[in-house]
Parts: C-alpha cells; structure tokens; sequence
C-alpha cells in the first residue's frame, strides 16, 4: 500500500496523477488503463482541490494498493461532506449549444472505472475507485 | 502539455501533445481566445495522452468559437483513451473528428 498526503490545490495535480501512475506502472497494468485510472484520478483531485475546503485549503491523502488483480485507490478529505455519486449524469446527446460545463468529470470516473464507492466516516469524505487488469 | 502552432492562409493547426488537464486547458483556452480571421481551425492530438473534463470544456468553446464566425473545426488522431472519452460523452456527435 502506498500514501501520499499532499495540500488539495491545483498546483499539485501533476504529483497526485503521476504518484498513482507509478503505483500501476509497477502492476500489470496496460498503458491505456493506466491512463483511464489517470483521468479519473484527475477528475476526483479536482473536485476536492475545488469544493472540500473552499475557500479555505487542506490536505487530501491518496492511498493506493492492489488487491489480486484489482487496483483500489481511495481519496480521503476532510472537507464538507459531499457524495458525488449523488450528482446527475449529464445529457451527453445534447448538442453544442445546449450543453452546461458541469457534471461530465463525475460521469467519466463512472465510466473510466469499474467500481466506485463513497462514504462519509469520522468527518471525512472517502471516495474509492477501482479498475480490473484487464 | 505543449502547443505547437502551424499557421497558413486563415488555417491555423494546433498540435497539442502531453496532458490536456485542469491546469494545461488555460493554456489552450487563452489560445483560442486570441484566434482571429481564423476560418479553418486543426486541433491534432496525435501526441495528447490524456483529455480531462476540463479539457472538454475548451474543446467545446473552441467548436462554439468556430461555428460562430462560420469557420470550421477538426480534431486530428485522437489516441484510444482521448476517442473513448469523446464516445462517452457524447462530443463524437458534435465534433468533426479524423481518426
């Protein structure tokens, strides 16, 4: 298992993707997945770094581990409680014109992951995804 | 993330290559912003890794920026994941895109 602690801000967007990109380029772990897991884990930092505090900062922890042949990587704040699972999926077949900018980055983890699991325990906000090698 | 630019006669290419992420988006949105007499806009990702939401989100501008002064938009060489993204969403409706 591995853990990174690090301030919820944008600035630390890069550190947080490449901390769990290393973590699965030492598993099985195919390049295209490892992007998926990228893009997810990008979505959910954001989040945090934008909402949790605001406007205040504080930390966010990354944990990372492997379980058979599944990656689980848990997002744990202390921020306000948000469930995210709890937001609407956007209407991807809206055109151009009619389309908001918000909700697409919750609807891509679902869709980039195979599992996705929130609770909130002891004032904390904790979001776990997981992908299969495939 | 880098923009490389190529730049013809109201053609303008973009090679985006690296992470269009929350932080890299700015960058390609204050390049489109500062398009002008532009009538055909080339945006080729064959050296993009990764497209976040927020990237999306200047994609769309940019096709809105576009469509709006009668110009046109094409997104060049998406790999896998960046095409995957674009399915998922929806944006391979609304985008003209070369594989």
């Amino acid at each position: 298992m591995r853990e990174l602690v690090v301030p919820a801000i944008n600035d630390n967007l890069d550190k947080v993707v490449d901390f769990v990109g290393a973590f699965l380029q030492e598993t099985q772990f195919q390049n295209k997945q490892i992007i998926q897991v990228s893009i997810a884990v990008e979505e959910i930092f954001i989040n945090i770094a934008s909402y949790a505090y605001a406007p205040d900062v504080g930390s966010a922890k990354i944990i990372c581990r492997l379980e058979g042949s599944k990656a689980i990587i848990g997002f744990v704040d202390s921020g306000k409680p948000y469930n995210p699972l709890l937001s609407n999926d956007p209407d991807v077949t809206q055109s151009a014109e009619q389309r908001g900018v918000g909700g697409l980055g919750v609807f891509m983890v679902k869709n980039l992951m195979d599992n996705i699991n929130y609770k909130y325990e002891d004032g904390k906000n904790i979001l776990i995804i997981e992908k299969n090698i495939i | 993330m880098d923009i490389k630019k190529n730049v013809g006669n109201e053609q303008l290419e973009l090679v985006l290559s690296g992470r269009l992420d929350t932080n890299t988006a700015v960058e390609l949105e204050q390049e489109i912003k500062s398009i002008e007499g532009i009538k055909s806009l080339v945006l080729n990702l064959k050296d993009l890794e990764y497209i976040s939401s927020a990237g999306l989100r200047v994609i769309l501008m940019a096709h809105k920026k576009m469509r709006a002064s009668s110009g046109t938009m094409l997104i060049k060489h998406p790999n896998d994941v960046v095409m995957e993204v674009f399915d998922m969403t929806g944006f391979n409706d609304i985008l003209k895109i070369e594989k």
